[in-house]
């Protein structure tokens, strides 16, 4: 373990001495999360369902709907809303594309719901925009859903004396609204487009930074400093642990660096810290696996370094870090979760839509299953030829 | 006691017998020289008593301990000094030195001093702070060495440390080499050069095709070739040719050629010399020179061999 942490210290400084590991690991990926970041305004069209709204209504169900669900889920980048005046004109927008859905409240909505004969809303769908549609239904229909159980609790609050359907109404719905808004949430659990950007561009650059870590023991061949270190008076399995020490190190120092740093300066919401901890930790260790492969098949340093930027490039476009994989077709979306990019950005996504902590579950366990495929492939192949183990 | 005894020991690449039952042992300020071709098994050798390279048979100790690839207390007793230069270019020769001689656990207080001494003893002092990769080969090999000595090795094993080195720099290493041996280091030196086996050390090993063909001190190994010569003649045309036409002479013991010379063994030169002048002059091939040698570790390897040490 001594030894280790010797070597470790030994690399860390090195790296740290060449640039380049700062350069790949945290100016790379911040630069162009900035960059992407400001030529795609969070909250682009391609991510938002536009919708217009009437409401006809004075009732508190409809208001309700109107004035807290919708700004709601506008927050959270799944919709943008505008308020019409006329109904011939939110169809037309509609028709024209211009909108993807309307809702339509009529007058006297509220009372109708309220007292139990069932009032209806309109909801007017583009045909091209099928999902979009489906999204402004699913937003419209769990909220109801909700309304139905308040029609039963104002009820029975009528029943026992009180009056003021409308204030009850409003009364009652006050406090579950929160749990409708994250079930609508999950029709859509995708980041926004600024923290899609900085996870993407840190999980895609991190394969570039593990490198650094796991070649140095090819580059210690070449030096011929290994055979010092096999003649030192250390574990052979000191010297692995050196060189993944190192690369764990990098890896995880320039994703939470990323982390902070997107948060602070462009907004990005990563999640709930612990959750993202997990995610990064497996993100790491599944990077470090297969770029231990990639370094042991090779023959030099510099071979190495060429077949680890192809494999960082291929896994990271298809791992869906350049562009949603929702925006892709189906057979992309499949094969992306041969990557571990997919499952950290899938972990990332399944976090911000506010569920618990378990969701990070699956995700990590399929990042660390590359992990141990990979690192048993590598010490395979490799414990004979670098190591002479 | 002897500080290094090995025996036995073999290793084979694939169908190449690289290190076939080589064993010696070397005493306590004892400089030990194995002396042989490229190939010879050397480096192989050496690589299984350092426990760098597992053995398919045989046995190492170093000061009483068993050394093998997995062995860790046991190698703080060895100094190596890999054949190839094999330091960090991006660092400095004191970073360098910082680095294995944490490795070796020379204690923290200690390690400052003794940094000091290893740049001085190698003649860095003054470049100790310089990044090694602009230091000239020369000074390469220096640092190559110094780090093999940084831990007070009970045991130094040197892999032909003057390889490629300006005849300045190679005779200070020499003498450092000299130097450590009178301190009661024991030093296993490989190299194919006979003055510098000649030179160091106390006992030679004749080393060929993986086996020892021969090992004791420089007189006990020349008493082996006996009353004989080496001719060496100094040749302008095909040496080819000329080997040809000597090999009708029955007295002579062995021939080898390279480029521009021919190295003859025989009993007697004096007696020889004019009839090899004679086949020289039949088959047209010009004489540039003419040496006789008297017995050395060279005319030893050829005896033995029948080959050149260097080719
Ligand atoms: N890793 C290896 N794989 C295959 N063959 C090897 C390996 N290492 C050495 N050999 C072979 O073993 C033989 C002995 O090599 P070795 O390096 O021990 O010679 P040496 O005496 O040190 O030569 P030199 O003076 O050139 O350094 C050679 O034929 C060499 O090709
Ligand atoms: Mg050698």
């Amino acid at each position: 373990m001594r030894a280790a942490l010797i070597i470790a210290g030994k690399d860390l400084s090195q790296r740290i001495r060449d640039r380049s590991a700062i350069l790949l690991g945290l100016v790379a990926p911040l630069g162009l999360a900035l960059i992407f970041s400001a030529i795609i305004p969070s909250g682009t069209d391609s991510f938002d369902v536009k919708v217009g709204v009437i409401n006809q209504d004075t009732g508190a169900i409809s208001a309700t709907f109107v004035d807290d669900v919708l700004p709601a889920v506008e927050r959270d980048g799944i919709m943008a809303v505008t308020s019409y005046g006329s109904v011939e004109t939110l169809e037309d927008d509609v028709e024209s594309g211009t909108l993807n859905a309307g809702y339509v409240f009529p007058a006297g909505f509220s009372e109708d719901v309220a007292s139990g004969r069932g009032g209806s809303v309109l909801l007017i769908g583009n045909v091209d925009s099928t999902i979009s549609t489906q999204i402004a239904k699913a937003v419209l229909d769990s909220y109801l859903s909700e309304v139905d159980a308040v029609g039963i609790a104002v009820g029975s609050a009528l029943i026992n004396g009180a009056t003021d359907v409308d204030e009850l109404t409003a009364k009652a719905l006050a406090t579950p609204t929160a749990v409708a808004l994250a079930d609508t949430a999950a029709a859509n659990r995708e980041l926004d487009a600024t923290t899609f950007f900085s996870a993407g561009m840190a999980v895609f650059f991190l394969f570039f930074t593990v490198q650094f870590g796991v070649s140095s023991l090819l580059e210690e061949r070449w030096y011929g400093t290994l055979l010092r270190l096999l003649a030192a008076p250390i574990n052979r399995w000191s010297i692995i642990g050196g060189k993944a020490l190192t690369s764990f190190v990098l890896g995880m120092v320039s994703m939470i660096v990323l982390a902070v740093s997107t948060t602070l300066l462009i907004g990005a919401e990563w999640g709930n810290p612990v959750g993202v901890l997990i995610l990064m930790i497996a993100a790491v260790l599944s990077a470090l696996g297969i770029m231990a492969v990639v370094a042991v098949v090779a023959k030099t340093p510099e071979q190495a370094a060429n077949w680890q930027s192809i494999v960082a490039v291929a896994l990271g476009l298809l791992g869906g870090t350049f562009f949603p994989l929702s925006q892709a077709p189906q057979v992309l979306a499949f094969f992306s979760k041969l990557t571990p990019h997919a499952w950290f950005l899938q972990g990332l996504g399944d976090l911000s839509a506010g569920d618990g902590l378990e969701v990070v579950i699956i995700p990590a366990l399929a990042m660390l299953s590359f992990f141990v495929v990979t690192i048993g492939i590598a010490f395979v192949f490799g414990r004979k030829r670098v190591l002479a183990l | 006691m002897n500080v290094l005894e090995c025996e036995g020991l073999l290793k084979a690449f694939d169908d190449l017998v690289a290190v076939d039952g080589v064993g010696f042992h070397i005493a306590a300020g004892e400089t030990y020289g194995l002396l042989g071709p490229n190939g010879a098994g050397k480096t192989t050798s050496i690589s299984m008593i350092a426990g760098i390279l597992e053995s398919d048979a045989g046995r190492v100790t170093v000061a009483g301990t068993e050394i093998t690839t997995r062995t860790t207390d046991g190698k703080a007793q060895i100094g190596y000094v890999p054949q190839d230069i094999a330091i960090y270019p991006d660092l400095s020769a004191r970073e360098n030195l910082q680095f294995f001689g944490k490795l070796y656990g020379i204690p923290k207080q200690r390690l400052g001093s003794r940094i000091d001494e290893v740049l001085e003893v190698i003649g860095l002092s003054d470049r100790g702070d310089d990044r090694t990769e602009e230091y000239s080969g020369g000074m390469k090999r220096r640092l190559n060495i110094g780090i093999g000595l940084l831990h007070e090795p009970t045991l130094l094993i040197l892999d032909e440390p003057t390889v490629g080195v300006d005849p300045q720099s190679r005779n200070a290493i020499l003498e450092s080499v000299e130097q450590l041996g009178r301190r009661g280091t024991a030093l296993l030196y490989t190299t194919h050069y006979m003055e510098e086996a000649e030179r160091l050390c106390d006992r030679v090993a004749i080393i060929d095709g993986g086996k020892i063909r021969a090992e004791g001190t420089r007189r006990q190994l020349v008493e082996l070739v006996g009353q004989r010569d080496t001719i060496s003649l100094g040749v302008v045309g095909s040496a080819a040719r000329l080997v040809e036409a000597l090999e009708t002479i029955e007295e002579i013991e062995s021939i080898t050629s390279s480029e521009g010379s021919v190295e003859i063994l025989v009993e007697g030169a004096s007696r020889l010399l004019p009839r090899i002048l004679d086949v020289a002059q039949q088959t047209g091939v010009g004489i540039s020179g003419v040496e006789v040698v008297e017995p050395n570790l060279e005319s030893v390897f050829l005896h033995l061999t029948g080959k050149a040490l260097r080719d």
